[in-house]
């Protein structure tokens, strides 16, 4: 064959390669092009309450659509208590979760409650809303509260944190809901990774006579702790973002209060809360510019987590 | 592979179908206030086994229906809160009452039975402010002899999304209360003092069951269909009232409509000693002049045979039909004030 030839028929089979690069190229920019148009959509929708109030929006907790005065200090903090709550509850119990079912749990119960726990994630989160309002806020509010209020209550400094009516609604309760959501993910990221620790590792470890909890804290999670790392943010991204479920339980008042037993509100309850029936443009685009806050809240917290994982990294081999 | 052709055959026969539909024009298409939306579904399913004519209506609430009819995309919009007659003007739109409600307080407080608490504008503004903070507060006891009120404090249920139901609510206690005027005023969503927020009338409706010595507003419907507790109101005449069908329909006799440019009237705080004090209608919106005439005469066709044969249909679901001379007063506006483009009158 003259040499030509053989060269067009090579080029010949190259443009499926050519094309199927390009196609794959286009995917992965078309992720960044919707990134970039959310952002500056959500920019341009809030430019009217940007211009009207500020830096001051981030300041305020004036939330008054009848003299269009906006503040979003309250949904602010409410997102970040509540998904903070949820963070504090869920990772110890995921780590539990997943230490016991790569570990310790019997080899027949593992997958049942493996698949347990993903069935939990599947879900929907108005489910975990509508248990939050009827099943579990009357019970909270009736015999978890009043408990609080007399025994945490009392003591000084935390004290005012844990005091106010028994009403089963709250960012107490939210973040406790949050938390149950969140749990299975996290716990099935971190049993996912667990489990690809080489045996040898661990077994060396128990050759040494370390215990189990020596084992999964000196071997296992240094081993595995982008992952887990990882499932944590997985977990916390949810908790930003969630809406229903907060919105049935939260309590949806526009006040900041000390007390967890107070209602409160988040960023996404708000929006969903007040969207329909906003009237007016300032109104409207302060809405807009709380969802222009949550995606920067959600971007600095990735950001962290980056960070923290690349600190880990270079801390690596130095500590013993 | 049968079975795929006959579903993708059927998908292209319905799209064919919607698509002619529209093109029809027989189709009218509204959007807006959800509180109505029971009933105008209930009108539409029985306006188009008599008429053939079908309508669309989607419940996005009263600002999504304000801002869809001043698009055009629908052909009327539907708001629990009447625009201003300045608005109207701007905007080239009209507005006429469709049907009526009521809202009442409910509370949640052991040993209080439906209609045995009474409560006046101002101890309800002063609640509803957190001036007043228990139950057995002075200025409840005074109103309530031989009614034994509990020491609890009271907890506020009020709606946390916008609604029709709060600018009533709240459009009645700033004309009773110079207070609750100024400190927090009136409209579809306001600034609480107090409080929790509950999503819809069921949001309210299930706190205020739930929270001990809570006390919360929800529509008529609503209180009556979940077996809530009501309270009596002190109306304009100082007489105390139940809210029923009768307080209502006496708060929509006595109001003035014939002043009321643009139907611009909030049934609150009406005179006459049976008026049920937080009574207010629901509006629909139309554009004066008229792209299309055939769907607004649809649309108008529609309304005219649903004030005249849908008031039981309305009292099954508690509405409030209008009142006769109210209806009449709204079809000489649409015949004076809805033209096609040439200028003539669409509604003879």
């Amino acid at each position: 064959m003259p040499t030509f030839l053989r060269y067009a028929r090579l080029k010949l089979q190259n443009w499926p390669d050519i094309l199927f690069r390009s196609i794959t190229r286009l995917s992965a920019f078309s992720v960044l092009v919707l990134l970039l148009a959310i952002i500056v959509s959500l920019v341009i929708g809030s430019m009217p309450a940007i211009k009207a109030f500020g830096f001051g929006f981030l300041s305020s907790t004036e939330w008054d659509p009848v003299t269009d005065q906006f503040g979003a200090l309250v949904p602010i903090v409410g997102t970040l208590v509540t998904s903070g709550i949820a963070l504090l509850i869920a990772v110890p119990v995921s780590f539990g979760i997943a230490l016991f079912l790569t570990e310790l749990s019997p080899r027949w119960l593992r997958r049942p409650l493996g698949i347990a726990v993903e069935l939990l994630a599947g879900i929907p989160s108005i489910i975990y809303g509508m248990w939050g309002l009827f099943v579990f806020a009357p019970l909270f509010g009736e015999h978890i509260e009043p408990w609080i209020n007399d025994n945490i209550g009392v003591i000084p400094v935390i004290g005012p944190f844990f005091s106010g009516p028994p009403m089963g609604i709250g960012v107490l309760t939210a973040g406790i809901i949050l938390a149950i959501m969140v749990i299975p993910f996290i716990a099935s990221v971190m049993r996912d990774v667990f489990e690809v620790v080489p045996a040898l590792l661990k077994e060396s470890a128990y050759g040494l006579g370390a215990t189990t909890w020596e084992v999964m804290w000196n071997v296992v999670l240094p081993y595995t702790k982008i992952g887990v790392v990882g499932g944590i943010m997985l977990g916390l991204g949810r908790a930003l973002g969630e809406t229903m479920a907060v919105t049935f339980v939260i309590g949806n008042a526009h006040s900041l209060n000390a007390s967890l037993l107070m209602p409160g509100n988040s960023i996404s309850s708000a929006l969903a809360n007040e969207f329909n029936e906003a009237v007016g443009e300032l109104y409207t685009s302060a809405l807009i510019e709380l969802g222009l806050i949550l995606f920067f809240i959600t971007f600095v917290v990735l950001t962290i987590a980056r960070f923290m994982l690349y600190k880990l990294s270079k801390r690596e081999g130095k500590v013993t | 592979m049968t079975k795929l052709n006959t579903l993708l055959k059927s998908i292209g026969l319905a799209t064919v179908l919607m698509t002619a539909g529209a093109a029809m024009a027989e189709n009218i298409t509204g959007a807006g206030a959800t509180f109505p939306y029971p009933i105008y579904a209930k009108w539409a399913e029985a306006y188009k086994a008599k008429s053939g004519v079908s309508m669309n209506y989607q419940s996005i609430g009263s600002g999504g229906g304000i801002k869809q009819i001043n698009a055009k995309t629908v052909d009327f919009g539907a708001s629990d809160m009447p625009l201003k007659p300045e608005v109207l003007e701007k905007d080239g739109l009209m507005q006429f009452p469709a049907v009526m409600g009521g809202v009442v307080p409910v509370v949640n407080v052991s040993g209080i039975a439906a209609g045995q608490l009474k409560l006046d504008g101002d101890v309800l503004a002063a609640i509803f402010l957190g001036k007043i903070t228990k139950w057995n507060d002075p200025a409840i006891v005074a109103l309530n002899a031989g009614l034994k009120l509990p020491e609890d404090s009271i907890t506020v249920v009020h709606r946390s999304d916008g609604s029709g139901t709060t600018f009533i609510f709240t459009n009645y206690l700033s004309k009773v209360s110079a207070d609750w005027k100024s400190t927090v005023g009136e409209g579809t969503a306001v600034s609480w003092k107090v409080g929790t927020g509950g999503k819809g009338n069921e949001g309210v409706a299930s706190y205020v069951q739930r929270i001990k010595n809570s006390i919360g507003y929800v529509e008529y419907a609503y209180a009556l269909q979940n077996k809530m507790t009501h309270t009596q109101l002190k109306n304009r005449e100082g007489q105390y009232v139940n809210p029923s069908e009768d307080s209502f329909k006496a708060a929509a006799a006595n109001a003035d409509w014939t002043n009321a440019p643009g139907f611009y009237e909030l049934l609150t705080n009406e005179p006459g000693k049976a008026s049920w004090p937080i009574t207010g209608a629901t509006f629909i919106l139309m554009h004066k002049i008229q792209d299309k005439p055939e769907s607004a005469k649809s649309v108008l066709s529609f309304f005219d045979w649903a004030y005249s044969n849908g008031n039981e249909m309305a009292a099954a679901l508690d509405y409030i039909p209008m009142p006769d001379k109210v209806q009449k007063l709204v079809r000489a506006a649409w015949a004076k004030e809805i033209k096609d483009s040439k200028g003539n009158a669409i509604w003879k």
